[in-house]
């Protein structure tokens, strides 16, 4: 018969001697392979106490980002809701009021802004398609829920803290990329 | 009677082509079809007298005539020079006109503000589709863009006077088309501007058709301001019996809301000869005031182009899976676990979109914020 591959090795179907039968030998280099590890550098971490940073190109949950005077970026173009190959995005547009031009960026604005993370793939499309510079995938995974409901995220869940109005919240929600830089 | 014109042989990149004496060398592109049809910006075959200003069309001629082959020294707007028996043309062969097709865009952008975001013809904009197809990634112009004061055009036209090209499509429209012209461009040079004259809004019955003809967005529908992108709403054709006009007409609709009604258009972006072997301009009442399914009769689904970003999320001969959850379940419906609209605020029943008037604004959804926190309550 041939072989498909030179790696077969034929069985050794010889009977065990008196040493082998009683295993003595075997259990202890198994032990020793099982030893070895202990003084090995650990596969995992303690969650949640412990946690792992993330790659600086990972694709988490999406954010609506504003400007330096805690405008809002999105005008509602549509290109993301375009690009997303999901169609996860949708968006509702209106026109900015005189009075509200600290609110929005410009004249055209996002009065409603939606993503449904169950259809989202995290491709970051709707980051590269943007020319607001207005929706960025953020660091962080979307966090988990029991109901449907929850995860069809809204502009409330997705604008990030305005850094006039709420600074320390701004603060906080740029948190750990620039903790992690100043450790460095 | 006249005796007949012979037909006129003319060559444009290779392709020979006879047209009776008279044809522009862009119609006779035309007849030909494909990419050697030179885009143009201001020519308009359903309006006498348009074309010669936008530049986008050059063409060079390689060899004026049978009776006189010398070329002609400079590259010709296609749209105002008439063919000559035995002529060649070079459009896309030429690297010349390519060139100078490159910088009449580059031209054509330099005051132009380019915020197509916020654009409601992008999409469907002929200088988007010009740029994209000639422009330059930058821009070499270094000084601050024109800006206009905000003017409407009467109750329905919003005008952007930043993103016009001055083609003057618009100014022929109104004064071929309705009886009283009240608009038209003021001032020279820079700040030449189309307007009213005197702050008159205009209530012509025809002057929505400046919309349709304009081929950037500085007259854009104000009914349908900011509700839509145009390639999210579905175009469908209708029509509905109309004392003024042929009432043949294009829906653009999300769902039952009818967003925008426009004219059909043809596949030069212009408005298509209607069932009556007219131009099929529609009137202001079927453009702005109808704007209710019931209002019309409808067709069937518009063609569109493929390679149009309309195309996209309009799946053409999609087969819906039958419904099997009643079979299956021995004839009792089954309990929907999650009404969308109890979650998401996007397309809300409260809030008809297609029945504000302008565009919509925090008010607006506002109210329908209010309700919707009863209803919870």
């Amino acid at each position: 018969m041939t072989t498909l591959t030179d790696r077969a090795k034929p069985v050794n179907r010889k009977p065990m001697t008196f040493l082998e039968s009683i295993y003595l030998w075997n259990i202890f280099l198994g032990m020793i392979i099982t030893i070895k590890h202990f003084f090995k550098k650990k596969a995992t971490v303690q969650y949640p106490e412990q946690t792992r940073s993330y790659s600086p190109v990972f694709r988490g949950v999406q954010i609506l980002n504003r400007d330096e005077e805690g405008r809002e970026r999105c005008t509602a173009c549509g290109l993301c809701a375009l690009a997303c190959p999901a169609e996860a995005i949708t968006m509702e547009a209106a026109e900015r009021m005189p009075g509200e031009e600290h609110l929005y960026r410009e004249e055209k604005y996002a009065a409603k802004y939606e993503i449904n993370m169950l259809r989202c793939i995290f491709c970051g499309f709707c980051e590269e398609a943007c020319p607001k510079d207005a929706i960025y995938l953020s660091e962080t995974h979307a966090p988990p829920a029991y109901n449907r409901k929850n995860f069809i995220y809204n502009k409330k869940d997705l604008l990030i803290p305005d850094p006039v109005t709420q600074p320390e919240e701004y603060a906080q929600a740029k948190g750990l990329r620039e903790i992690s830089k100043k450790n460095k | 009677m006249a005796e007949e014109q012979p037909l006129l042989k003319v060559t444009i990149d290779n392709i020979t082509v006879e047209v009776p004496a008279g044809t522009t060398i862009l119609n006779a592109a035309r007849q030909i079809g494909g990419d050697v049809v030179p885009p143009a910006m201001c020519y308009y075959s359903k309006l006498q007298n348009s074309g010669g200003k936008c530049r986008t069309c050059l063409v060079e001629v390689s060899k004026g005539s049978e009776k006189d082959p010398r070329p002609m020294p400079k590259l010709v707007a296609s749209c105002r020079t008439t063919v000559m028996d035995g002529m060649e043309v070079k459009n896309i062969t030429s690297q010349r006109v390519i060139d100078a097709r490159n910088g009449v865009v580059e031209m054509l952008l330099i005051n132009h503000p380019l915020d197509c975001p916020i654009c409601d013809q992008a999409g469907e904009c002929d200088l988007q589709d010009l740029s994209f197809n000639h422009g330059k990634d930058g821009s070499r112009f270094d000084f601050e863009k024109r800006v206009f004061d905000k003017h409407t055009l009467g109750p329905h036209i919003q005008l952007h006077m930043t993103r016009c090209i001055l083609c003057y499509r618009c100014v022929f429209t109104a004064d071929q088309l309705t009886n009283k012209r009240e608009h038209g461009v003021l001032d020279r040079g820079d700040h030449a501007q189309i307007a009213t004259y005197i702050e008159k809004s205009l209530d012509n019955d025809f002057i929505g058709n400046v919309i349709d003809v304009c081929p950037v967005g500085a007259l854009t529908d104000r009914t349908f301001r900011f509700k839509n992108r145009v390639w999210f709403t579905k175009p469908v054709d209708a029509h509905r019996n109309c004392s003024k006009c042929c009432g043949e007409v294009r829906l653009w609709m999300r769902g039952d809301e009818v967003f925008r009604v426009t004219a059909r258009k043809d596949q030069w972006g212009e408005i298509a000869t209607a069932s009556d072997g007219k131009t099929g301009w529609i009137c202001d009442e079927c453009r702005f005031e109808k704007k209710k399914t019931s209002d019309w009769v409808i067709e069937g689904p518009t063609k569109v182009n493929r390679q149009s970003v309309i195309a996209q999320n309009k799946y053409v001969g999609l087969v819906k899976p039958p419904e099997f959850l009643q079979e299956v379940m021995d004839g009792t419906k089954p309990r929907y676990m999650l009404d969308i609209h109890s979650v998401s605020g996007v397309n809300e029943p409260e809030i008809r979109l297609d029945l504000i008037d302008g565009p919509a604004h925090s008010e607006d959804f506002k109210i329908a914020d209010e309700k919707r926190k009863e209803l919870e309550q």
